[in-house]
């Protein structure tokens, strides 16, 4: 089991009501945290749509996860 | 250089800022609010950005540009917070010594913003109602 810091961003952050929360989570990739977390940003397909940051640093959903990371969770992008 | 900020974009103050001995041509591009989208009368946009990683994904586009165009000289700014119908929310300039390289880098730099930058906007209706574009469909449970 991993402690780590999730963060939510604007459709996500809506949904969950909150802008972080730090969970404990059997989560060995980025993956695993967003599907560990489907019920509170309320979105059922990550890949290809949403994109994931690990402390700062854009990541994959594939790139592992360690115990005291922030992971930040992005729905959909639309700049511009 | 790239820059987020609340303040409206003032496109003539940037067009002088990229004035360059080396430059033969500029080429700039303007986001603006529009009143529709898919069939729905738009008030407002309300932009929300994360600012650390959209400023650092930028400056990543920025440095490809100059990389694929030689001599490039690029700047963007994207405005964030609740915009009005024909405000200006994203601007992209490019001066370089040829207009083809000019062309090529501007449409390069603003589609890569489009996709890349964690950047998300809200769109608020006539009607009252609001969505997050490109996010209801991602959504198990969208919200009315």
């Amino acid at each position: 089991m991993k402690t780590i810091t999730v963060r939510y961003f604007a459709m996500f952050r809506e949904y969950a009501g909150v802008e972080e929360e730090t969970l404990t989570l059997d989560a060995d990739t980025a993956a695993d945290v967003f599907e560990h977390t489907k019920s509170r940003h309320g979105s059922s397909e990550p890949s290809g749509h949403c994109k994931v940051a690990i402390n700062d640093e854009m990541a994959d959903w594939s790139s592992p996860i360690a115990d005291g990371d922030t992971v930040l969770l992005f729905p959909p992008v639309a700049g511009g | 250089m790239i820059r987020i900020t609340t303040d409206p974009i003032d496109p003539d103050a940037l067009r002088h800022e990229m004035f360059n001995p080396a430059a033969g041509g500029y080429c700039a591009f303007e986001g603006w609010v529009r009143n529709e989208n898919e069939g729905h009368t738009v008030r407002q946009l309300e932009y929300e950005a994360y600012d650390p990683l959209a400023v650092k994904e930028g400056k990543t586009i920025l440095a490809e540009a100059a990389d694929k165009f030689p001599h490039l000289q690029a700047h963007c700014v994207h405005r964030t917070g609740l915009l009005d119908i024909g405000d200006c929310a994203v601007w992209v300039g490019v001066a370089s010594p040829h207009r083809d390289e000019a062309f090529q880098a501007c449409r390069y730099i603003i589609d890569e913003l489009k996709h890349r930058l964690p950047i998300w906007k809200k769109e608020h209706y006539a009607n009252g109602d609001s969505g997050w574009v490109n996010c209801e469909r991602c959504a198990e449970h969208a919200h009315g």
